[in-house]
């Protein structure tokens, strides 16, 4: 809602200059979101009438104006508007004068005639968007008046973002009963007009949907003349309120709206089939619009209808045919009380936000449709005159709002809020908040005024307790603590807690969206069945992740190309699977890479990172559980996005619990990476919770260490052999270290070797020479039994 | 024929004494060890000659022998701490290193700013005894909206641009949601907070499709809204580290009454008007109210005998604010420059 400073002004005596007002607004729930002038300051910028017009001796388009300045001056100004004319008042831009833009004014000689200023258009000042003719000013404006005084630029315009509740204060007239509410200050009442008939032309008028149109008013105006211009004081005014002036009668609809609250339409009556019809539209009925759209509607929405078909959206938008023209003679204004919830959600959906349709939404006053049509009249009647006929009212009091008081117990009030308020300062605002008080028991009841849709239940009126007393007024406590509730996991390993491993171990984190690209997600998941937004911004944000790599190496391409060469990236976030009715969201963690082990340094050989300095990382994750043994790696070649010799499926026990691999060279290749990139990805859950610790005593006994290195198949994998080490060595066992593996590839391509230590120990008793040889005989026998493995001498 | 012995011993330590000052190794010098006064050293020999001196010099030559050893045993020691004194000098003449070369390994990372705001939250309300809670970014339209008093066509749907994933599954557009998720599944007192992202349907300089916010909520028997001043304005000066001016002012959710929007005074300007706060001196900061009684019945909540407070904050906006972060998008474009500052 945007006000006119001047304007709400002619509604309440105000003791607050223009900050303590927007102070006042702001502590009271109305938002101000901007201030400013309401036009541009126009030094020697002055009221200027023409008094006589000839042509211009050199040319066929510029005239010659002589234009009175006051004071029994006048000067010759060369200027080319159409509207040039004796009599007419227009702005007169004085040698000196600066418009809006830079322009200087000068003294100018235009084609051998001189010219002592400049008339101006709205646009060359700033003060609309008119550019044809001279801005027209009105005729009780006085020459040599400074334009600033006469069109009141001094005026701020005050943007004010109101909640969706206040939909009473979308007018002057609501800002200001707002403001007596707030300050106490009584409201002006300029008396708002009564026109009595002065023929009998009406209309009939039909409410076919009274829950929905509960009041319809009409009201029938004969021998306007529609094409007059609009009085300067009025359109500025519109302008202000960011209104666009269009032509008499709909500024004046407008204009109503603006100072009182009350949406208004005006058909030309010559347009309209004998009668109005309030009514569902009928389903597949078709309307060409005032913005001149075509709309097909279905039958959940309210027109008004002639006997021929619908004439207008109610309460969003009037129809093409029935609009005012400049030729219309006669119209019928309408001022309708359409219930919030028959147009709300409509205007939406044909994508029509209209300044009536946002009023009826939020609900406008039942009460003003009579009003509004009076004065409206009363201003038809000075701008573009014309009869009018008697007011023409439907209505069906059953569906009118019908306020019920509100009960408020002062005790409520007091614990809500936190304090005690005193009961007579509690009146004094309920009187000033509702239109009718009275006492009970426990407190008062309140009866809502017609306008205020916000006030149903007595919290609405402890808010309205706590607004106008003044929320800095309330005072601050802190609850109590309850202390018997204390939760102290110690099998938790808090999310945070695994970032900083990663990053302690050089990741960064990255935050993405968690909708993809579908074509790189399914680059790398072509099975996972993708859930799609249905209204995505971009077509790469259209599907919702079901892993984070593809946002990672996205992540990963952005920052190649901003030259870094050395990436280490997690996230952690949720993934999304399965379908509508059935989803469900997984939270992940995981991490891409590439570059080089070591950051670019001194004293280290450089070598790109692999596979096993990756895998290092998620061990130090598994760590955290304390459960290291449980966590698996096998081989998998069957992963899309992976490298089918270079990927491993994670597990947790049995479950599968994520990947760990390099991106497939394909993908690598398509996606432009210039070195390996390798992926991980594990479900967060399986890293949350850990064992708890148990103490198991400390051998006193020496540990002894023997190195085992067998030629095996290059078949044979670490883990298998690492696996049959651990269960053949036995209890004594206590650490298996795998410190070596050797190729000789001149010798043997086929096999390789694989050195590993083992440290041997019980807890009771030093071993003996031959406690250890038998081990370390069993061991290299079901080596060799299952593997074919050879002692490497 | 009486002092020959004893000028023999004299004459034999002064040349040991000329050999000692000759070693430079300590080796050399382990060596004449051994060969004098060693077990079978030259001079331990000379006791053995004690037996064929007449009995009355015995005495005297077994102690001049004994203190010729001493003198010698003296002299290697002497000799030996000069020489592993050198020895050491010239070990730290040779391991000089420059100190000033960088540390070598691996370097640290680091948490997205956004995460480092969320701990702060997590701590500083956690300290309040606020626990944390999680709910499912793609919700249905019960609880992002109806739940929350929000009903289809309610104006204030307007302001959620939503993301559909079907008729009325859509992502969440706020984390209040999770206050209808835990009150369904937790009985008063509560006191819970609950972070994460939310999506609108909405991309420009000012705006991000997906964000972050943290909702707090507090149940109890008698939660006011002067508790949820207090509680707020304690949270705000600890994030900000500093005693500032807070004010609330009344607006409107549908899921709470009254409501209100929490203003700081700019932490740029100390609230004397910069262009940062639009001159006013104060910035909004997040979005409260005491839980509506209609959202309690919905979660079968006693709305007589309970009060509550809810509140959200967006993490974006709180993070900019304290780290001077000026453009919003930075958070997501992950550009490596920006992460490592911080």
């Amino acid at each position: 809602m945007i006000i006119s400073e001047h304007w709400l002004r002619e509604w309440i005596d105000l003791d607050a200059d223009t900050t303590e007002l927007v102070r006042i607004l702001n502590m009271g729930g109305l938002e101000v979101d901007a201030v400013h002038p309401a036009g541009p300051q126009l030094d020697n910028v002055i009221v200027g009438r023409i008094v006589s017009v000839e042509n211009h001796p050199d040319s066929d388009r510029l005239r010659l104006c002589q234009v009175d300045t006051g004071g029994n001056h006048s000067v010759g100004i060369v200027c080319g508007a159409p509207n040039a004319r004796a009599g007419l008042f227009a702005p007169l831009a004085l040698p000196g004068a600066e418009l809006p833009g830079g322009r200087l004014v000068e003294l100018a000689t235009i084609r051998g005639v001189d010219s002592s200023g400049m008339l101006c258009s709205a646009r060359e000042l700033d003060l609309g968007d008119e550019a044809d003719g001279l801005l027209e000013l009105d005729d009780n404006a006085r020459p040599g008046q400074s334009l600033h005084d006469c069109l009141s630029l001094g005026d701020s315009i005050i943007e004010i973002e109101l909640t969706a509740n206040r939909g009473d204060c979308l007018s002057m007239l609501g800002v200001a009963r707002e403001l007596s509410v707030l300050t106490g200050s009584a409201l002006n009442h300029p008396a708002l007009p009564i026109i009595e008939p002065e023929n009998d032309a009406g209309i009939p008028i039909t409410l076919d949907s009274p829950e929905r149109c509960p009041r319809y008013v009409g009201r029938v105006i004969d021998g306007i003349d529609a094409k007059v211009r609009t009085p300067s004081w009025m359109s500025e005014r519109l302008r202000r309120c960011g209104v666009r002036p269009v032509s008499a009668v709909v500024d004046v609809t407008n204009y109503v709206m603006l100072e009182i609250g009350q949406p208004m339409h005006a058909f030309d009556k010559d347009r309209l089939n004998e009668r109005i019809l309030v009514r569902q539209a009928r389903e597949g009925e078709s309307i060409e619009l005032l913005d001149g759209s075509v709309n097909t509607l279905d039958a959940n929405i309210l027109v008004i209808a002639d006997a021929g078909g619908a004439v207008a959206i109610a309460g969003i938008m009037g129809g093409e045919y029935s609009a005012i023209s400049v030729d219309s003679k006669s119209i019928v204004l309408e001022a309708a009380f359409f219930a919030p919830q028959a147009i709300s959600g409509h205007a939406r959906r044909y994508a029509l936000h209209t300044d009536a349709s946002h009023r009826f939404e939020r609900g406008v006053d039942p009460e003003l449709p009579r009003i509004a049509a009076n004065y409206a009249t009363a201003l038809l009647q000075k701008i573009t005159g014309g009869t009018p006929g008697p007011v023409i009212e439907a209505a069906d009091s059953r569906f009118l709002p019908d306020p019920k008081p509100v009960a408020v117990r002062h005790q409520r009030v007091n614990r809500l809020i936190g304090v005690d308020i005193p009961r007579q300062d509690i009146e004094a605002i309920l009187s000033r908040v509702g239109s009718q008080i009275t006492d009970s028991a426990t407190g008062w009841h309140v009866e809502p005024p017609s306008y205020r849709f916000d006030i149903k239940i007595e919290c609405d009126l402890i808010e309205e307790i706590a607004r106008v007393r003044g929320y800095d007024r309330l005072p601050a406590s802190v609850p109590t603590i309850r202390l018997d509730r204390i939760d102290a996991s110690d099998t938790n390993v808090a999310s945070d807690r695994v970032k900083s491993v990663l990053v302690d171990r050089d990741y960064r984190e990255v935050i993405t969206y968690s909708f993809v690209d579908p074509i790189l997600q399914h680059r790398l998941s072509p099975e996972e069945r993708e859930i799609d937004l249905k209204n995505p911004l971009a077509s790469n944000l259209s599907v919702m992740r079901s892993s984070l790599w593809p946002g990672l190496l996205q992540v990963m391409i952005d920052n190649i190309n901003r030259q870094h060469r050395r990436i280490r990236l997690f996230e952690v976030g949720k993934t999304f699977h399965g379908t509508v009715g059935d989803i469900v969201e997984k939270e992940r963690i995981s991490g891409v890479v590439t570059g080089t082990v070591w950051p670019e340094q001194w004293g280290c050989r450089e070598r790109g990172m692999d596979f096993f300095d990756v895998k290092s990382d998620l061990e130090a994750l598994f760590a955290l559980t304390q459960l290291s043994d449980r966590f698996s790696f096998q081989r998998t070649e069957h992963h899309p996005g992976l490298h089918p010799g270079q990927a491993a499926v994670i597990r947790k026990d049995s479950s599968e619990i994520g990947y760990l691999g390099r991106l497939h060279p394909e993908h690598q290749r398509a996606l432009e990476l210039p070195q390996p990139v390798y992926l991980f990805e594990i479900e967060l859950s399986a890293l949350t919770r850990q064992k708890m610790p148990e103490y198991t005593g400390i051998s006193r006994f020496p540990a002894i260490r023997r190195d085992l290195a067998v030629w095996v198949d290059e078949a044979v994998s670490a883990g298998e052999l690492l696996d049959l080490i651990s269960t053949t060595s036995g209890e004594y066992l206590i650490n298996l270290e795998l410190f070596d593996v050797y190729r000789r590839e001149d010798i043997d391509s086929k096999r390789k070797s694989m050195a590993f230590s083992l440290t041997l120990q019980a807890s009771s008793r030093t071993l003996t020479d031959s406690d250890v040889e038998s081990i370390i005989d069993r061991t290299l026998r079901e080596l060799h039994d299952h593997y074919g493995a050879e002692l490497r001498t | 024929m009486t002092n020959l012995p004893t000028q023999e011993l004299e004459n034999l330590v002064d040349k040991i004494r000329d050999e000692l000052g000759g070693a430079e190794k300590i080796t050399d010098l382990e060596r004449l060890r051994v060969a004098y006064v060693g077990k079978k050293g030259v001079l331990t020999q000379q006791l053995k000659r004690v037996g064929s001196l007449p009995p009355d010099q015995r005495p005297e030559f077994g102690h001049a022998v004994n203190e010729a050893k001493k003198t010698v045993e003296a002299l290697i020691d002497e000799r030996r701490s000069l020489l592993s004194d050198k020895s050491i000098s010239q070990q730290l003449r040779d391991e000089r290193i420059d100190e000033t070369l960088p540390g070598r390994g691996s370097r640290i990372g680091g948490l997205h700013p956004l995460s480092r705001t969320m701990n702060r939250l997590i701590d500083i309300f956690g300290k309040m005894g606020f626990d944390v809670a999680d709910g499912p970014e793609i919700e249905d339209d019960f609880h992002n909206f109806e739940a929350l008093n929000i009903p289809p066509n309610h104006p204030a749907r307007a302001m959620h641009d939503t993301f559909y994933v079907a008729e009325s599954t859509l992502l969440r557009t706020h984390t209040s949601p999770v206050q209808i998720r835990y009150m369904r599944d937790h009985k008063p007192p509560i006191r819970v907070i609950a972070p994460g992202r939310v999506y609108r349907c909405d991309s420009d300089q000012t705006h991000t499709p997906m964000f972050h916010q943290i909702e707090g909520l507090a149940v109890d028997e008698n939660i006011s809204f002067a508790d949820l001043k207090g509680v707020l304005i304690t949270f705000l000066r600890a994030f900000f580290e500093t005693h500032l001016n807070v004010r609330l002012r009344p607006s409107y959710f549908p899921f709470t009454e009254p409501s209100a929007e929490v203003d700081i005074s700019c932490v740029f300007c100390s609230g004397k008007g910069c262009r940062v706060c639009k001159r006013t001196g104060w910035l909004e900061v997040l979005g409260c109210g005491m839980v509506h009684p209609q959202v309690f019945r919905n979660v079968d909540i006693d709305a007589e005998r309970y009060t509550g407070f809810a509140f959200g904050l967006g993490v974006e906006r709180l993070t900019m604010l304290r780290y001077g972060v000026d453009d919003l998008r930075l958070f997501f474009e992950n550009d490596l420059s920006f992460l490592r500052q911080f």
